[in-house]
C-alpha cells in the first residue's frame, strides 16, 4: 500500500490518479500508524510553506516523516519542506536534506510555470530518462543545488529539480502533471 | 543560444506553452468544434485526450454557462478529465467562492481562473491566493482599446469599465495572482495575430508568467507573439478546433525557429 501525506495542503486527486493508472493502491492519510506501516509514501503539495509546516505538526507527521525508513517521495511543496529551512515565511523544515530553499530573485517572471528540461540526471528515479527531458514545473522558491541533487534546472538560477539521500527522494516538478515522461518516474518510484 | 559542432544549440530552458481552450457549455459540450475524424467532436474529454496526445503544454477549460445548478456537472466533467489527461488543467467561468474553488482543486483542476468576480470585488484574488496558494490562482484580463487606453471589460467583455488594463495587472499582481491570462478583445476572432502592443505592455507591467489570447490565425502569429514580446504562452481555441493549425505542425515549426518549445 502506498500512503499519500494528508495534511490539507494542495491537489493530491492528480497523484491518487496517476497511482490508479500505474496499478498501484494508494491511500491518504494523515494517521502517522499507516503512514509506518506503508510500503512507500507520497509527500505531494502546493500552497504555503508555512501553513503546511504547521498542518504537519497539528498530527506530529514532522516526526514520522522523519523516522521513516521505506522510500518517500516529496514533490514541489513537499520537497521544499523536507529541506533544512525555507525563505517563503522563512519557515523551519523538516532537515532531511541539509539544504536551504530561497526566493528566486526579482526580474523574473514567478512562479517558474511551465515545462522545463532536466539536466544531469542521476539515480533510480531517472532511469530510462533522457537527459534535457522537459517537465512541468510551478513554484516561486528553489532547492540550491547540493551534494544531494540528481536533477538540475535552469531559471536565471541553477537548482535542484531532484534531490536523494537514503530512502528519501524529492522532485520540485510534479511528475503527475507531466505526461508520459512523469509517468515513467512515478513507476520507477514505485519498483524501488 | 550555442553552437555545438555547427549546430544551433537552444540552451535549456523554460519553455514557451501551447495552450488550447475548450469552451463548456451546460458542462459537457464543447463549443464550435469542427474535428474531421473525431467520432465524438463534442466530447471534451475526448478532446482534451487528443490534446494532450498533441502535445498541448496546458488545457483551459471555460465553462461559457457557468450557473450554480451546472456546478456538479462542471466537477465531475473535471474529474474525468483529471483521471485521463495528465498535464495541467486551468478551469475558469463563474468562478466567485472559496468552496467553489476548494471543490474544483479537489476535482483535479490545478489553477483556476476569475474575471468578472475579480472585477467586482478585488480581495477575491487575495483570499484566493492566501488561501489556495498564487501558483493556481490565474486572473484573466479581458481588454479593449479606446481611444489609444486599454480598459477591462467584464461579463464576458459585454460591459466595459473604467479601469485602466495596465493598472489593474499591477492591482492583481499585488494581491497574489500567479498568471495573467490576456485576451484581446480587438484581436479576438480577427485571426489577425495576437495583439502585441497590450501584450508587450502587460508583460512588462507585471512580474507573472502571461499568456496571450484571442487573434491567433497562422503559424507565425505564435512566433511574433513569444520573439516581441515577454509573453510565457499563447492560448487559442478555434485554430485548434477546426484543425487550421494541428498542434503538432505548430509546435515543430516553432521549435525549427529555434524558439523554446516542448
Amino acid at each position: 500500500m502506498i500512503a499519500i501525506v494528508d495534511y490539507g495542503a494542495g491537489n493530491v486527486f492528480s497523484v491518487q490518479c496517476a497511482l490508479e493508472r500505474l496499478g498501484a493502491n494508494s491511500v491518504l492519510t494523515k494517521d502517522p500508524e499507516v503512514l509506518l506501516k506503508a510500503e512507500k509514501v507520497l509527500f505531494p503539495g502546493v500552497g504555503h510553506a508555512k501553513a503546511a509546516m504547521e498542518a504537519l505538526k497539528e498530527n506530529g507527521l514532522d516526526q514520522v516523516l522523519k523516522e521513516l525508513s521505506v522510500p518517500i517521495l516529496g514533490i514541489c511543496l513537499g520537497m521544499q519542506l523536507m529541506c533544512l529551512r525555507t525563505e517563503e515565511g522563512d519557515t523551519q523544515g523538516l532537515g532531511i536534506f541539509p539544504v536551504e530553499v530561497r526566493n528566486f530573485p526579482s526580474g523574473l517572471p514567478v512562479p517558474h510555470m511551465g515545462w522545463n528540461s532536466l539536466e544531469a540526471l542521476s539515480g533510480p528515479l531517472f532511469k530510462g530518462i533522457a537527459k534535457e527531458t522537459d517537465f512541468y514545473f510551478v513554484h516561486s522558491f528553489y532547492a540550491e543545488p547540493s551534494p544531494y541533487t540528481t536533477a538540475t534546472t535552469e531559471y536565471n538560477e541553477l537548482f535542484s529539480a531532484a534531490l536523494e539521500k537514503d530512502n528519501y527522494f524529492a522532485v520540485q516538478f510534479h511528475p503527475e502533471k507531466s505526461g508520459a515522461e512523469g509517468e515513467k518516474l512515478l513507476q520507477n518510484f514505485l519498483k524501488l | 543560444m550555442n553552437l555545438v559542432h555547427g549546430i544551433k544549440k537552444i540552451v535549456p530552458m523554460l519553455k514557451k506553452r501551447i495552450i488550447p481552450c475548450l469552451d463548456l457549455k451546460d458542462g459537457t459540450t464543447v463549443k464550435g468544434v469542427n474535428f474531421l475524424n473525431l467520432t465524438s467532436a463534442g466530447d471534451p474529454i475526448e478532446l482534451a485526450k487528443r490534446y494532450a496526445r498533441q502535445g498541448a503544454d496546458e488545457l483551459v477549460l471555460l465553462d461559457i454557462t457557468a450557473t450554480v445548478e451546472n456546478r456538479s456537472t462542471l466537477l465531475s466533467l473535471i474529474e474525468n478529465i483529471s483521471r485521463e489527461v495528465y498535464i495541467p488543467i486551468t478551469v475558469g467561468g463563474g468562478i466567485s467562492s472559496l468552496s467553489h474553488v476548494r471543490a474544483l482543486l479537489k476535482a483535479g483542476a490545478d489553477k483556476i481562473s476569475v474575471n468578472s468576480s475579480a472585477v467586482k470585488r478585488p480581495e477575491l484574488v487575495r483570499e484566493l491566493s492566501e488561501e489556495f496558494g498564487s501558483q493556481c490562482i490565474v486572473v484573466a484580463v479581458d481588454t479593449k482599446s479606446s481611444e489609444g487606453t486599454h480598459y477591462v471589460h467584464v461579463k464576458g467583455g459585454r460591459e466595459a469599465t473604467t479601469i485602466q488594463t495596465l493598472d489593474w495587472v499591477k492591482t492583481v499582481e499585488a494581491l497574489g495572482a500567479g498568471e495573467i491570462l490576456l485576451t484581446s478583445m480587438d484581436a479576438d476572432g480577427t485571426k489577425a495575430g495576437f495583439d502585441l502592443h497590450i501584450t508587450r505592455e502587460v508583460a512588462l507591467q507585471v512580474n507573472l508568467p502571461v499568456i496571450a489570447s484571442g487573434g491567433a490565425g497562422e503559424i507565425a502569429h505564435f512566433s511574433e507573439l513569444f520573439t516581441t514580446t515577454r509573453a510565457t504562452g499563447a492560448l487559442a481555441a478555434s485554430v485548434f478546433h477546426f484543425d487550421q493549425i494541428p498542434l503538432p505542425t505548430l509546435k515543430q515549426s516553432l521549435k525549427q525557429q529555434n524558439l523554446p518549445i516542448r
